[in-house]
């Protein structure tokens, strides 16, 4: 019976972290087949490199999504961070060394700033960070614009805008390195530590965990400052691949995040997820991009495709959740 | 004793016809595990007002949701008018002509009046609705039950607890309506509406509407009542004519006479020095202060109606409401509770009535929610440590008797006594020097409850304090040390073990009721 038990459990982990997956491996043998170029060290790590910034910012939207939250001011305050770093990095009066760290730096404080900003707002007022966030989105893309004067900053320093092409062993760039240690140390994170217990836990019921002597307004304060963190972090990411700064950076990077967060299977009312679906959903949304494209399919159609993909994504997770529901009832 | 009774006292005596509206023919109803109605038989007459007494838990709201097609009858039979009678939906009830006036409102605030009573069928001309109909047929209707002072489109919002109730009797008047159900109609009302509310009801009966009155407020019965019917236990006591009732004979009837002791008692653990004191407790919505003491090693019964202010005193103990005022006391040292996590780290910790919203997390594991009391004692700088929470669950689950296939299995799928059993577990894993139970054996079988309260014994003997908030009477007998009784919001009394006796626990129950 015992071995009935474990069997049953793998098979759930399978179906709910691998379904993902195998939607994703079918894609990519799909395109390896059909479309030209696509299977060729080059272009894989070209997805590579496309997915990176979105995955980063989607393993910060996974914690709130988890609380049941939403953030939706992260492409924007990516712009706010952009400017802000590329001032710092860009200062004649700074040395090399101190210019990065400071860019850095100032980078992270910033999109945390923003996510405690829209924890304490959300908690204190009982406002759905749906609202709070829309209004963060406004805020930090005014904030943007006038600091920069709506002026794109460039002319970052050559070892900065070096690094943002560097390419391990000729398909892993160093950007989705970053990304990958984010995903790993995420799930670390939520599957080892108290605080990702008390995510999980909140998500499902949060007077259950309020009553359990708990102070559930300062973890989910916390996973907001997190995703902030890693708006900041995926700012430094963009800014090594593109060598720009700019006010108008991440317009509808915030979708992108969702997506890949739901597309991993990660319920929007909380309480449900994992950073490794995170991760395959924008492989998804990275493959798609890059395969729709190298068939030759147009801007429009591929806008169109992907938005059935993703809902489609939903339905199939729909059937797995009822599958795997009563595969543990059974 | 009663204000204002006697111009309604004179009305009364126009009962209606003698001919039955509602017959209930031996009904049982059977929910797994619990007999909720248990061989019912009831005769409702045609213009009667008819009162439904019993405790809570006794089987009135059972009957009241067979009556209106909500519960299936497992077995007996139904008479409406002289004719079968068996709702599939609430709609084959409303259709029959019989409507429910529920103790929590279901009206949509920022409708109308006129919107709100005619809501399920809108008076309709070629697809819009019919405005100037609406409106003069609830101008009608309000003039009957008293709302003749309001406009049709003022909106419900804007109107009292005891308008609101007049809405809701409107709607359930605006079909031809033949029974009337009214549940505890009174419970938010001022004396001077509960007058009008009495009056529309004589008026009503009048009219041939029979009325089924369901009302902890014993003064009632004698103000409007025809006849009484007493459940106890989802059986029938008896049904009497509301004259030849006095109030000690309803209480007796309500309560039964026989105890049984299924109840653990053990005299060798005797209480010792106070352990917990509050003082002048106030919570929000209440202005009276509540005062009581706990011992060490003394199981303290909480007894009352529901929505006596037990839940809610004990909330605003353990910090899960907010707190007016009022002075918490723990061995002696002044606590100050603001949260929950106050209150936990103090060692005073709260097992919610309702375990299934706010006492497990249903979609996690037995792991998960045995140790979420304590993750400090299973983790390092902040990492959980697997098998320090493996252990400490097996601990919980072999000490509590709790049946589950794994420790991992969602306690969703645990039955509603493992459940209660996982619940307390989590608690006893932390271990706290005051426990808090609030129903604790509600809704689980007795095997499941005997060893709860085994359970309880277990922790007086170790010198904690216990606090049991319970709705069974018998049970709070059976178990306690001491019982202190609640009543519209205050501490009626506080009853040492020699001086328990059911009929005066009932009526401290009752106390406030009575007066107002």
């Amino acid at each position: 019976m015992k071995d009935n038990t474990k069997l049953r459990s793998v098979v759930n982990i399978l179906l709910k972290e691998v379904g993902i997956g195998v939607v994703l491996l079918v894609l990519f043998i799909a395109f390896s087949l059909g479309a030209p170029h696509f299977f060729s060290v080059n272009n894989i790590s070209n997805i590579f490199t496309q997915i990176s910034i979105n995955t980063v910012i989607a393993v910060g939207m996974t914690f709130v999504i988890l609380l049941g939250g939403i953030d939706l001011s992260v492409g924007s305050v990516l712009a706010l961070c952009s400017i802000i770093a590329g001032k710092a990095l860009t200062n004649p009066n700074l040395s090399l060394p101190v210019s990065i760290l400071s860019a850095i730096f100032f980078s992270v404080l910033i999109g945390m700033t923003a996510g405690l900003i829209n924890g304490m707002i959300s908690e204190k007022w009982k406002i759905h960070s749906f609202i709070v966030t829309l209004g963060m989105l406004n805020i930090a893309r005014g904030l943007a614009l006038q600091i920069s004067g709506s002026k794109t900053i460039f002319n970052f320093p050559a070892v900065f805008n070096k690094f943002g092409t560097i390419t391990f062993m000729g398909i892993l760039p160093a950007i989705f390195i970053i990304a990958l240690v984010l995903v790993i140390l995420g799930t670390v994170i939520l599957r080892q530590t108290v605080f990702g217990r008390m995510i999980f836990a909140i998500g499902n019921n949060e007077e259950s965990v309020r009553l359990s002597g708990h102070n559930v307004k300062l973890y989910k304060v916390l996973a907001y400052v997190i995703c902030g963190g890693t708006v900041g972090i995926a700012t430094i990411m963009y800014m090594l691949r593109m060598s720009i700064a700019s006010p108008i950076l991440g317009v509808g990077f915030e979708l992108n995040a969702i997506a890949a967060v739901v597309i991993g299977g990660t319920s929007m009312s909380g309480g449900k997820g994992s950073l490794i679906g995170t991760f395959l959903g924008a492989g998804i949304m990275g493959v798609l991009n890059n395969g729709l494209l190298l068939i030759g399919m147009g801007d429009f159609a591929r806008q169109i495709v992907t938005g059935m993909i993703i809902i489609l994504a939903v339905i199939l997770d729909t059937y797995r959740t009822k599958f795997s529901a009563k595969l543990s009832a059974a | 004793m009663v204000s204002g009774s006697n111009k309604i006292e004179q009305k009364k005596d126009s009962r209606g016809s003698d001919k039955n509206i509602i017959e209930l023919n031996n009904i049982s109803l059977m929910f797994p595990g619990v007999k909720a109605l248990d061989s019912v038989d009831l005769l409702i007459k045609e213009g009667e007002v008819h009162i439904l007494l019993g405790e809570n838990g006794a089987g009135k709201s059972s009957l009241v949701k067979t009556l209106c097609g909500v519960n299936k009858l497992t077995s007996g039979s139904i008479l409406f008018d002289g004719k079968p009678y068996d709702p599939h939906t609430p709609l084959d009830a409303i259709k029959h002509g019989i409507r429910v006036v529920y103790q929590e409102f279901n009206l949509l605030p920022y409708l109308s009046i006129a919107e709100n009573i005619f809501f399920e069928s809108l008076p309709r001309k070629a697809g819009f609705v019919d405005y100037k109909c609406l409106y003069a047929e609830s101008r009608e209707l309000m003039d009957r039950v008293g709302l003749n002072k309001f406009s049709p489109q003022t909106l419900v919002e804007d109107l009292g607890v005891a308008q609101m109730q007049l809405v809701e009797i409107a709607k359930a008047l605006s079909g031809e309506s033949r029974v009337l159900i009214l549940d505890e109609p009174t419970a938010t009302l001022m004396p001077a509406e509960i007058d009008n509310l009495f009056e529309l009801i004589l008026k009503l009966k009048a009219q041939n509407v029979s009325i089924i009155y369901i009302s902890h407020r014993l003064n009632e019965i004698f103000r409007i009542g025809d006849s009484v019917t007493v459940l106890r236990n989802g059986q029938l006591v008896g049904t009497q004519k509301a004259e030849e009732l006095d109030i000690p004979t309803i209480v007796k009837m309500m309560v039964g006479r026989t105890m049984e002791s299924e109840y653990p008692f053990d005299e060798s653990v005797k209480p010792s020095a106070p352990l917990l004191r509050v003082e002048n407790l106030v919570y929000k919505g209440n202005p009276h202060g509540k005062s009581f003491v706990l011992r060490k090693g003394e199981i303290l019964g909480i007894a009352g109606l529901v929505g006596s202010g037990r839940t809610e005193t004990m909330r605003a103990l353990f910090g899960a409401d907010i707190k007016e005022s009022g002075k918490i006391f723990l061995n002696d040292l002044e606590l100050n509770i603001n949260s929950p996590k106050d209150a936990v780290k103090s060692g005073i910790c709260l097992l919610t009535e309702d375990r299934k919203e706010q006492g497990l997390v249903l979609e996690m594991s037995c792991v998960e929610n045995t140790t979420i009391t304590n993750l400090k004692g299973v983790s390092t700088i902040g990492f959980l440590d697997k098998s320090l929470e493996k252990a400490a669950t097996d601990k919980q689950i072999n000490e509590m008797n709790i049946k589950t296939p794994s420790i991992h299995q969602k306690t969703l799928h645990l039955s509603g006594g493992n459940q209660q059993k996982l619940l307390i577990g989590k608690w006893l894993y932390r271990d706290s020097e005051v426990f808090i139970f609030d129903e604790p054996t509600r809704g689980i079988d007795v095997g499941a409850k005997y060893e709860i309260y085994l359970l309880l014994w277990k922790l007086a003997a170790m010198g904690r304090g216990i606090i049991m908030v319970s709705s069974d009477l018998p049970e709070l007998i059976g178990v306690c040390h001491r019982i202190a009784v609640f009543s519209d919001g205050k501490i009626t009394g506080v009853l040492d073990r020699e001086d328990f006796d059911p009929e005066r626990i009932l009526s401290l129950s009752y106390k406030e009721y009575l007066n107002s």
